[in-house]
């Protein structure tokens, strides 16, 4: 699955969101390969090969460029270049958060296997403890107590606390964007979903000790308060 | 056979060293056979405030390497005759502790005493490690405040994985026991509530114990508060926690502020 960038004229503007954006996801684009969607840009654009070079100096990985002009100066170097997709990769749109394009449709929750399921969730019958990891790769984790400043939950899937979120909660690690954060109360030193993060600092206050549920719109984190 | 509790907190400078002195000191007042051991190798300090630093002549250490056996390293206590001492060495550090050198230690002990009470040097690595590795109950010290807290849920969270007990798939009774309660800043709202770190923590109340002169007094003279002033409210505490580990119901007591006719004047006036 490869992302795909799709900048917009005036290309200094863009880049500036870009950079707030990677300044509060900093992995993100780690070990991700990204499409250059160049369609947006006009024909008359000069300095499209600087701008490719400034993208790269940030550590974003360029595979192929899409839409590029063949008058272009330099393009042979910026890979090759694809014909239009017929189905685009996940659209990453800066700075106006859009809704990830369709993807494939959610399993319906009847259909759903048992077994399967207990082998895609781990739960946790006692307080997590400060210092403590839990990595689950595989799926959801629930923890029926308390999870503790300096302890973190790493998930595939989402996390659920029952007690109070006091540590770290890192949900749809290894790219899903669906997984959500749900806590009884939100005392989190942080929390994150597929590489988006949140530190305790940019909670809304509104937020801070109720219970909540985390998930991402977009590129944007939401969080919202359970009744 | 004798039960191993270990006296922990993660943090330093929270009140180990004399809670075990003073639990030590109470439940041998009982009529039970203690012992309290420091695993604080290389910065000792039980033996101080045992009053017993002049006559250590064998230690932990000695025991452990089989260069002295334990009778000789034992220190009985001048006060009560049910107390003993096994000192650490000062000159050595804690590398010098093997794990089947503590167990066996620990195992004789607990043939001879009633109470084998470890007093833990504060961190999280080796030293910590040993002293709670064949505990069957911990007592967790921490004061009210949020640094002491947190490191004791890291020590709560090692005794649920890297003692015996918990190898061996059992749970290990955890106690916690908050000291320098201060009650004037807890009325102030200047300390975290006993009930925030009860249910941070999430483990049943052992005692609180009120700050107090009388514990820095017995320590400077070289004496668990329990014996040096027993009807002092700090060793009253201590008293109560010793009881409740014995497993009798006591009903937990918050210190409260005793003020004179002036400081109610005053306290009426500042709210």
């Amino acid at each position: 699955m490869a992302l795909v960038l799709a900048p917009e004229p005036p290309l200094q503007g863009w880049l500036n969101a870009l950079d707030t954006q990677m300044q509060r996801s900093p992995n993100f684009f780690d070990a991700r390969p990204v499409v250059l969607d160049l369609t947006g840009i006009p024909r008359e654009q000069q300095g499209v090969a600087e701008f490719i070079q400034l993208l790269e100096q940030r550590g974003i990985r360029i595979i192929g460029t899409e839409g590029a002009h063949p008058s272009w100066a330099g393009i042979e170097a910026w890979g090759r270049s694809m014909p239009p997709p017929s189905k685009p990769g996940r659209a990453v749109e800066i700075p106006e958060p859009a809704p990830a394009p369709a993807a494939a449709p959610e399993p319906e929750p009847g259909h759903a296997d048992p077994s399967q399921a207990a082998g895609n969730a781990l739960v946790i019958d006692q307080p997590v403890r400060s210092g403590q990891t839990v990595v689950f790769e595989r799926g959801d984790v629930t923890v029926l107590g308390s999870v503790a400043s300096g302890a973190e939950i790493m998930a595939g899937g989402s996390i659920h606390v029952y007690g109070t979120l006091r540590g770290r909660a890192i949900a749809g690690m290894g790219g899903n964007a669906a997984a959500r954060i749900f806590c009884n109360r939100l005392q989190a030193e942080l929390v994150a979903i597929d590489g988006v993060y949140q530190t305790a600092d940019d909670m809304p206050a509104q937020v801070v000790g109720r219970s909540v549920q985390v998930w991402l719109d977009g590129e944007q984190m939401k969080i919202s308060v359970l009744e | 056979m004798g039960k191993v509790l270990v006296v922990t907190s993660g943090k330093g400078g929270v009140g180990k060293t004399t809670s075990t002195a003073a639990l030590g000191g109470a439940l041998a007042r009982s009529g039970a056979n203690v012992v309290v051991v420091d695993f604080d190798v290389g910065l000792r300090n039980l033996d101080l405030v045992m009053g017993a630093e002049r006559r250590v002549v064998f230690d932990l250490i000695n025991v452990v390497q089989g260069d002295a056996k334990l009778p000789q390293a034992l220190i009985r206590d001048k006060r009560l005759e049910t107390l003993s001492l096994l000192p650490a060495s000062q000159t050595r550090d804690k590398d010098a502790l093997t794990t089947e050198g503590v167990d066996k230690v620990i195992a004789d002990l607990r043939e001879k005493f009633d109470w084998v009470i470890c007093d833990s040097p504060a961190g999280i690595e080796r030293g910590a490690l040993l002293a709670m590795r064949n505990a069957d109950v911990a007592v967790v010290v921490t004061n009210p405040e949020v640094s002491s807290v947190r490191d004791s849920d890291r020590i709560i969270g090692m005794l649920d994985s890297k003692t015996l007990k918990a190898e061996n798939g059992e749970r290990m009774d955890k106690f916690l026991l908050v000291t320098r309660y201060d009650p004037a800043r807890a009325a102030r709202n200047e300390m975290l509530k006993t009930d925030d770190v009860l249910e941070i923590l999430s483990i049943p109340l052992l005692g609180i114990i009120p700050e107090s002169e009388e514990v820095l007094k017995a320590s400077n003279v070289g004496s668990p508060v329990t014996l040096n002033s027993p009807d002092s409210a700090p060793a009253r505490a201590y008293f109560d926690a010793a009881r409740r580990l014995k497993g009798e119901t006591v009903e937990v007591v918050v210190p409260l502020e005793r003020k004179g006719l002036m400081g109610r004047l005053f306290g009426r006036r500042v709210a």
